[in-house]
């Protein structure tokens, strides 16, 4: 049980039993039916235009349980549904694809199956929560006189005859027993009922493999995307940069070849020339080969190459690295250039003078959290480099939170699953 | 003067060689792996050791660590550190003894065969020779902020030059300025700095350092 849930007192259960089983019986045998016309009318047509409506009050109906479920019993119940497209269309058609897209939704059976078992099993736990207390109460009216009405005819009070005061006081012991279990066991009842409402409303594993695998597809492509962006971007600057200032050498040193006996002093300043653009050549792959992987990365391992980035900005930055091993390299290069990104963020936009980088690892988690005492007003949207760096740990299951109120201080946390070595 | 030389790539290692022994140079190794490197060091009290900061078996910062290593062992053993990316990092990993004779240059300085040499011979008599790229990193970062000891400009410009290494007659002839002058500075630069009272070399080393930290 959630432990920010408090146990119910048994009378507030008894209370929520009630009025759980009169929306069991009423609510989902209305809705059933309603549903299992609307399916057939399928078949004549407008069904096409009632099913999506009816749907949608089983799943209102269904969230219902799931929010009490939660906030009376701490049962948390996830919710199945599929999205409908961001660009569903308008009109008749969309209205059939509407209806289409939630038949072929596995969550749209599963809730129809709970209605049923809602209405049956899901009402008898309700109503027993409540019931257990006010058949206790019957018993204690029969042994104070009430007894008296039934002397002539015998009235069962569940396995008790009573038609005499001693059956009557046998009926308020029964009582007092089940008022007793009542007292005792009604909130698990309650909580009894919930549960079997997460058996059938919570997704399947099938589903939950639907989930999983429709992220896996999201973040793969956005993996692909932009390893080959960077390609792009890598052969863009060999071609311009590296590339042409050795074609620049291998020229002047052939003019140098011609020149060599005729001109030396020429010759000798075109020499200077070729070294300066081979200088120039090494700069720009020292530059490139940073933005692949930082030298330090590859040399030290995580911690050192994030202080040493920390150096080479400008502003103020304290790094705290607590780990005992390195993780995989892959890891360490998105977690890298992560940190690399939000502290550009820091520098562009933050409008900070310092900054703080935290990186550790704590079950299972490589947690590293940048903190600036910048503007603040930092959100993940679309276009920002924050979903960009959402993007880039989403490949290896990793996370992204941020907090920035307007006015600062804002903190990014980036958590990765890995282990250490 | 004799040599150490440890360096994976064939080509550079090569390179190093004529260019040491061309100006008179003893090589006593060039070896090709951190593991070699520590052993040559331990055997053969070189004068210098030119080191550079990648070496296999491991591919990662294994020069370095091994050169460390040795000058734990050897303390002032001079040892020039060459590396493929400067990183104010390692320059304060390797000034942190205090000691001195050390350098720590990116590779295409060897471009100068000149002022290449000058920082070998700089490095083994007992001095440093700083990347300028280490230098030039540290003063982006300053230019936003106050300037540190509350060093003048002219100071700061002295300090840069302190830092990598050079003597004060060649600074003095950089800067255009008398060599009295620059000796001015230095000792202005070193008590702003708070630095003790010692030899002049050893206190050049420690103004590096002290400028290194500052930058954080």
């Amino acid at each position: 049980m959630d432990s920010s849930t408090k146990r119910p007192g048994p009378l507030v259960s008894a209370g929520r039993g009630l009025m759980l089983s009169v929306v069991s019986l009423a609510g989902s045998i209305t809705l059933f039916v309603l549903s299992v016309l609307s399916l057939v009318f399928i078949v004549l047509g407008f069904g096409v235009f009632t099913t999506p409506a009816v749907l949608t009050m089983v799943r209102a109906h269904a969230n219902q349980r799931r929010l009490l479920a939660a906030r009376w019993s701490g049962v948390r119940i996830p919710v199945p549904y599929r999205p409908f497209p961001a660009d569903a269309r308008t009109g008749v058609t969309g209205r059939v694809e509407r209806c289409s897209l939630m038949l072929k939704d596995p969550a749209t059976w599963r809730d129809l199956q709970w209605l049923l078992v809602d209405m049956t099993a899901g009402f008898i736990t309700a109503l027993l929560s409540c019931a257990l207390l006010l058949y206790a109460v019957e018993g204690f009216v029969l042994a104070a006189g009430l007894w008296r009405v039934f002397t002539d005819d015998r009235y069962w009070y569940a396995f008790v005859p009573v038609d005499s005061q001693a059956t009557g006081l046998a009926a308020a012991g029964l009582g007092a027993v089940l008022f007793g279990l009542g007292v005792r066991y009604n909130a698990d009842l309650l909580r009894g009922h919930f549960l079997l409402a997460k058996a059938l409303l919570a997704p399947g594993t099938d589903q939950e493999m639907a989930l999983r695998i429709e992220r896996l597809t999201e973040s793969r492509h956005d993996a692909v995307d932009t390893s080959a962006a960077e390609l792009r971007r890598i052969e863009r600057d060999l071609h311009d940069g590296a590339q042409a200032r050795l074609v620049a050498v291998g020229m002047d040193l052939g003019t140098v070849e011609a020149l060599i006996e005729k001109d030396p002093a020429k010759a000798k300043a075109l020499i200077g020339k070729a070294r300066q653009s081979s200088a120039e050549a090494l700069t720009e792959l020292r530059d490139l080969v940073r933005g692949i992987h930082p030298p330090v990365l590859a040399e030290r391992g995580l911690g050192d190459a994030v202080k040493a980035l920390a150096l080479r900005l400008p502003v103020e930055i304290e790094v705290q690295v607590e780990l005992t091993g390195r993780a995989p390299a892959p890891v360490e290069s998105a977690a890298y250039f992560a940190v690399s990104e939000a502290l550009t963020n820091v520098v562009k936009h933050a409008g900070a003078d310092r900054a703080w980088i935290d990186v550790s690892h704590t079950g299972g988690m490589l947690r590293i959290a940048v903190t600036d005492n910048g503007g603040g007003g930092a959100v993940i949207g679309t276009g920002s480099g924050l979903s960009g760096l959402e993007r880039r740990l989403g490949t290896f299951d990793g996370v992204l939170a941020v907090s920035s109120p307007a006015g600062g201080p804002t903190m990014v946390t980036m958590e990765i699953p890995c282990e250490l070595s | 003067m004799r040599v150490v030389l440890a360096e994976d790539l064939f080509l550079l290692r090569d390179g190093l060689v004529r260019m040491l022994e061309a100006y008179d140079f003893e090589i006593l190794a060039a070896v090709e792996s951190g593991p070699e490197l520590t052993r040559a060091l331990a055997e053969l009290e070189p004068d210098v050791a030119v080191v550079d900061v990648r070496l296999p078996p491991s591919h990662t910062d294994e020069g370095l660590q091994c050169a460390l290593a040795a000058r734990r062992a050897r303390p002032g053993l001079p040892v020039l550190v060459l590396s493929q990316h400067v990183e104010q990092l390692y320059a304060r990993e390797l000034l942190a003894d205090g000691n001195g004779g050390i350098g720590y240059l990116l590779k295409d300085r060897v471009f100068d065969a000149d002022q290449f040499i000058d920082a070998v011979r700089r490095v083994a008599a007992g001095g440093t020779a700083m990347d300028p790229q280490v230098i030039s990193q540290l003063l982006s970062r300053r230019a936003r902020d106050k300037p540190i000891g509350g060093l003048t400009p002219r100071e700061r410009e002295v300090m840069e030059l302190v830092a990598q290494g050079r003597s004060n007659a060649a600074i003095a002839a950089q800067l255009v300025v008398t060599e009295r002058a620059v000796a001015k500075h230095t000792s202005n630069i070193f008590a702003k700095l708070d630095l003790p009272v010692s030899d002049d070399d050893n206190r050049r080393v420690l103004a590096v350092l002290a400028y290194l930290d500052h930058g954080r």
